[in-house]
C-alpha cells in the first residue's frame, strides 16, 4: 500500500523463480538445518492457555526487581552504550574467576573469553574445530540446542548411551575404538557431567576421571558445558572435569578440557552472559571466531554483570533459586509417581532444571505432543535430543519455569494421555492392559532401574526418516 | 481500494505454515492496493474482526478450523464475504472419509481405504478385524489422521507388527484414523483455479520428487531444498490430461469454490488415485499452488487477485 513497499518488492516476481534463485544460493551446509514438526509445534507451546513442561526456562520473576531498577540505573552510560572488548570487559573476567573458584576451578582472566550466552561457546568451538564430516561425540540424548549447531556445521554426531551414572565410558572407549579402526578421530567430545540436560543425572566420579585419563591418553579435547551444577538439591557435589584436570590451585592451564559457563541458570539468560575456558592456543582461534561473530557481547549487560556482584552476594539469589527448584523437582516427581502409568519411567535428578520421561516403545512422543497440546500441556519430545533417530519414546520435562500447582496439573494431564495410549494399544493388538497408575513412588535407592534411557539400535541408520 | 481482512494463524499444527501464507498474501494485497487488515486468528478473533470491518476476508488459514468450514460458518453468519470453498465443501474435504466416500461414489479413483473412529477400537474391540483389514490393503499400508493436513502424523506400516504403533500415532491427531492401500508412483498436486467468467480450469501439475527420502514428509514440504519441484510434470500429454480431468472433477464434485489443490498418486500403472482434497492450500514461498499457477503465467499478485475477484463475483450473485 505504502510506497516504500512498492520498492522493496517489485510487484509479479514469481514463487517459483525466487524459490530456484534462493535455492542455488544456498550453502550446502543450510541442508543439514531443518524445519520440522517439532518446531512447528514448539511455536504452539509458547501460547498462554498451554502449561509448558517444554521449556528449558529459569524462573526470572524470583529476581527482585527494585534491586533489577537500582543497578540499571546505576551503570555507567557512556561505557554501557559503547562497544567492548571481544573477550569481554575485565571486570567480568573477574566475576567469572570468581564463581569459577566457588567451584574449586583456578582459572586466570586471560584464559577465558566471555561469550553472548553458553550457546557461543557451542558455536565457536564447532567453528573452530569443526569440518564438514568431522566426528562430534556427545551424550545419546544431548542438549537439543546442541545439536542444530553441531549439525549447522555439518558435523557427524556420534552419541553415547547413558544410565544414572551419566555418559557410559566403556562405551565411549568402543565407539573411540571403532572410530580409530575406521580411521577416524572425534574433534571432541560434547559433554554435561551435572544435571545433565535433558537427562537429569549426573556423571559418577570415577566415570569423570575415567574421562579425564582418556582424554589424556588419546589427546581428545572435551568440551564440558556446566550451566547446572550450582542448582544442586541433594547429595554431595561433584568435581567437575576442568577441577580433575587442572586442581585448584595449580596455575597450569588445562590440556584437553575445554569449559563453557553461563550466568544463565544462576542470575538471568536474558543477560546473555557465558563463558569459555580453553587451552591458550584453541581460545586464540574462539577470539577470532567470535570477532566475526558479534565483535563483542553487549557492554550493557557487562556493566550490570559488575554491578551485581559489586553490590550483592551473588549466592543469595542462587539460594532463592534453587530452594524454589527443589520444592518444583519435589512437586514434579510426585506428580510423576501419582500420575503416570506403571509403563512409564523416569529420572531423578539432584539438581538442575530437568526430569527424563521413557515411555513404552510403541509411543511416539512428537505425536504424542500433538495430542497433548489439546489438552493444552507440553513437553519437548525426546527425538530432539538426539540426531540419530532415537529418543522417539522419551521427552524431557522442565520444572523450573511452572509453579507447583501448574507442574502437578501439567504432569496429570500427560498421565491421562499416556493411560490412554497404553490402553488404546492393548486395545489394538488385543491385550488389553489397564493403566494402572504405580502406586508407590520409587525410592531414591532403586533409581538405577528406573532411569532408562534409549540404546542405539545395532542396524539403525544416521537419519530415520520421520514417518517411516 | 477494498479493505481485506487476511486471517492466518490459528490454532492448528499449521499455524506457523499459515502465517508465512498470509504474510505472502498481504504483501500481495497492498501491491494490489488494497487496505490489508492481518489478523492472527484466536480467542479475540470476532472483536477483531468487527474492529477491522473488512469488506472481504482472506482466509490463509491451514488445518482444522481453518479448512474445515469453521471459520467459513462464523464469517457466513457475519454476512463477511471470503475467499475460496463454502462451509460444506470444506467439511467435505477436509474429512479426509467424507471426501473418498464422496469420489468412490462418483466413480473417481482413490485408494481403498478402512476407517476407524477411536471409539471402534475402544469399546467395539475393532483390533480383532485388524487382520482383515490388512489382508484387504495389503502391505505397506499407509495410516492417517482423517483431519490433518501437512503430513503430520501419517505412518507406513511394512508389516502388521508397525500397524498398532502407527494407529496410535494417528489417533494423537484425531480421533478418526484412516487405513489406506499404499500406492507406489509419482507424487502429483493438480492445483484448480476458478475463473471469475465461470468454471474452473486445470493449472500445470507440479510433481514433487523429494530427496532422499522414501516420504514427502512435513520437513520436506516447506523446506526450500529440501524436495524437487517440477512444474509442469514431465507426464505423457494423455496422462497429464487424465490427471487434470479427475482433479476437475474432484473439484466440482466437492464443491470447491474459488481454489483447491488435489493431491495425488500416479500409480505405476498410469492411473491417478486421488489421496486428498486441500480447499486452502498453503501459499508460501515453497507451496506448490503458486507454483503450478506461475507456470501458467499467473503470478502471485494476479493469482490473489483473482481469489479475491472470484470471492467478489460470488458475493454480489448470492446478494
Amino acid at each position: 500500500m505504502t510506497s516504500s513497499d512498492d520498492e522493496r518488492r517489485p510487484a509479479g516476481r514469481s514463487a517459483a523463480h525466487e524459490l530456484e534463485r534462493y535455492e542455488a544460493l544456498f550453502a550446502t551446509r543450510t541442508g543439514r538445518m531443518r524445519s520440522s514438526v517439532l518446531r512447528e509445534m514448539m511455536a504452539i507451546t509458547e501460547r498462554p492457555e498451554v502449561i509448558s513442561l517444554a521449556g528449558g526456562l529459569p524462573d526470572t520473576s524470583l529476581f527482585e526487581p527494585r534491586l533489577f531498577g537500582s543497578l540499571m540505573g546505576g551503570l555507567p552510560a557512556a561505557q554501557a552504550l559503547q562497544y567492548g572488548p571481544t573477550d569481554g570487559l575485565q571486570a567480568v573476567k573477574e566475576c567469572i574467576v570468581e564463581l569459577m573458584a566457588a567451584e574449586d576451578m583456578s582459572v586466570a582472566a586471560d584464559e577465558l573469553i566471555v561469550t553472548t550466552g553458553g550457546q557461543q561457546a557451542i558455536d565457536l568451538v564447532c567453528k573452530a574445530l569443526i569440518d564438514p564430516g568431522d566426528v562430534v561425540i556427545a551424550e545419546g540424548p544431548t542438549y537439543p540446542g546442541a545439536v542444530p549447531a553441531f549439525c549447522s556445521y555439518e558435523a557427524e554426531l556420534v552419541q553415547i548411551e547413558m544410565d544414572a551414572d551419566g555418559m557410559q565410558i566403556d562405551v565411549l572407549e568402543q565407539t573411540l575404538d571403532d572410530l580409530a579402526a575406521a580411521g577416524r578421530r572425534p574433534k571432541f567430545i560434547y559433554t554435561i557431567p551435572t544435571f545433565q540436560n535433558p537427562a537429569g543425572v549426573s556423571m559418577s566420579l570415577p566415570r569423570r576421571r575415567r574421562l579425564i585419563d582418556l582424554a589424556r591418553e588419546r589427546e581428545l579435547l572435551v568440551l564440558e558445558d556446566n550451566p547446572y551444577s550450582m542448582l544442586r538439591f541433594e547429595g554431595e557435589s561433584l568435581p567437575t572435569l576442568r577441577s580433575l584436570e587442572v586442581p585448584g590451585g595449580s596455575r597450569d592451564g588445562g590440556d584437553f578440557v575445554i569449559y563453557a559457563g553461563t550466568m544463565s541458570k544462576i542470575l538471568s539468560p536474558g543477560i546473555r552472559v557465558g563463558w569459555v575456558v580453553a587451552p591458550r592456543p584453541v581460545l586464540a582461534k574462539l577470539n577470532l571466531g567470535k570477532q566475526s561473530a558479534d565483535l563483542c557481547s553487549s557492554p550493557l549487560t557487562h556493566h550490570f554483570v559488575v554491578a551485581y556482584f559489586a553490590g550483592t552476594d551473588w549466592r543469595d539469589y542462587i539460594e532463592v533459586v534453587r530452594d524454589c527448584y527443589r520444592l518444583r523437582r519435589d512437586a514434579m516427581l510426585d506428580a510423576l509417581a501419582s500420575y503416570l502409568p506403571a509403563e512409564a519411567s523416569w529420572t531423578h535428578p539432584h539438581g538442575g532444571l530437568f526430569v527424563w520421561v521413557t515411555l513404552p516403545e510403541f509411543i511416539d512422543t512428537t505425536d504424542l505432543l500433538a495430542r497433548a497440546l489439546r489438552e493444552n500441556v507440553a513437553f519437548v519430545p525426546g527425538e530432539a535430543a538426539f540426531d540419530d533417530g532415537r529418543g522417539h519414546n522419551s521427552m524431557r520435562l522442565n520444572f523450573s519455569s511452572s509453579t507447583e500447582s501448574q507442574i502437578r496439573e501439567g504432569v496429570k494431564r500427560i498421565g491421562k494421555i499416556i493411560g490412554e495410549q497404553v490402553a488404546l494399544y492393548g486395545s489394538l493388538t488385543g491385550q488389553p492392559r489397564a493403566a494402572v497408575p504405580r502406586t508407590a513412588p520409587v525410592e531414591e535407592g532403586s533409581m538405577a532401574d528406573v532411569v532408562s534411557l534409549p540404546r542405539r539400535p545395532p542396524s539403525a541408520g544416521r537419519r530415520r526418516s520421520r514417518g517411516a | 481500494m477494498t479493505r481485506v481482512a487476511v486471517l492466518k494463524g490459528g490454532r492448528s499444527l499449521e499455524r506457523q505454515v499459515s502465517l508465512a501464507s498470509g504474510a505472502r498474501v498481504e504483501d500481495a494485497l497492498e501491491r494490489l492496493g488494497n487496505e490489508v487488515v492481518g489478523i492472527d486468528v484466536g480467542g479475540d478473533f470476532l472483536s477483531r474482526l468487527r474492529g477491522a470491518a473488512p469488506e472481504l476476508a482472506f482466509i490463509a488459514l491451514h488445518g482444522p478450523g481453518g479448512e474445515d468450514g469453521t471459520v467459513q460458518e462464523l464469517l457466513e453468519v457475519l454476512e463477511i464475504p471470503y475467499t475460496g470453498s463454502g462451509v460444506s465443501a470444506c467439511a467435505r474435504c477436509s474429512d479426509k472419509v467424507l471426501a473418498k466416500h464422496a469420489l468412490r461414489a462418483a466413480g473417481l479413483p482413490t485408494p481403498d481405504w478402512v476407517a476407524f473412529s477411536e471409539t471402534a477400537f475402544r469399546e467395539l474391540g475393532a483390533g480383532e478385524a485388524l487382520e482383515e483389514i490388512e489382508q484387504r490393503l495389503e502391505f505397506p499400508l499407509v495410516v492417517k489422521p482423517v483431519a490433518q493436513g501437512s503430513a503430520l502424523g501419517i505412518k507406513f506400516a511394512r508389516a502388521p507388527a508397525d500397524v498398532p504403533a502407527a494407529l496410535l500415532a494417528a489417533f494423537s491427531y484425531d480421533r478418526k484414523v484412516l487405513l489406506e492401500r499404499y500406492v507406489d508412483g509419482r507424487e502429483l498436486a493438480v492445483s484448480i483455479l476458478g475463473d471469475p467468467a465461470g468454471g474452473a480450469q486445470a493449472l500445470p501439475i507440479v510433481e514433487a520428487i523429494p530427496r532422499g527420502q522414501d516420504f514427502y514428509d512435513f520437513a520436506a514440504r516447506y523446506d526450500i531444498g529440501r524436495t524437487t519441484f517440477a512444474c509442469p510434470a514431465a507426464l505423457d500429454p494423455p496422462v497429464a490430461a487424465r490427471a487434470q480431468e479427475v482433479a476437475l472433477a474432484a473439484y466440482e464434485l466437492l464443491g470447491c469454490f474459488g481454489f483447491a489443490r488435489i493431491d495425488m498418486m500416479l500409480a505405476t500403472s498410469g492411473e491417478p488415485q486421488i489421496l486428498e482434497i486441500n480447499p486452502i492450500p498453503g501459499l508460501t514461498e515453497t507451496s506448490l499452488l503458486p507454483q503450478a499457477a506461475d507456470a501458467a503465467g499467473i503470478d502471485f499478485d494476479e493469482l490473489v487477485a483473482r481469489i479475491v475477484a472470484l470471492a467478489q463475483v460470488r458475493s454480489l450473485q448470492a446478494s
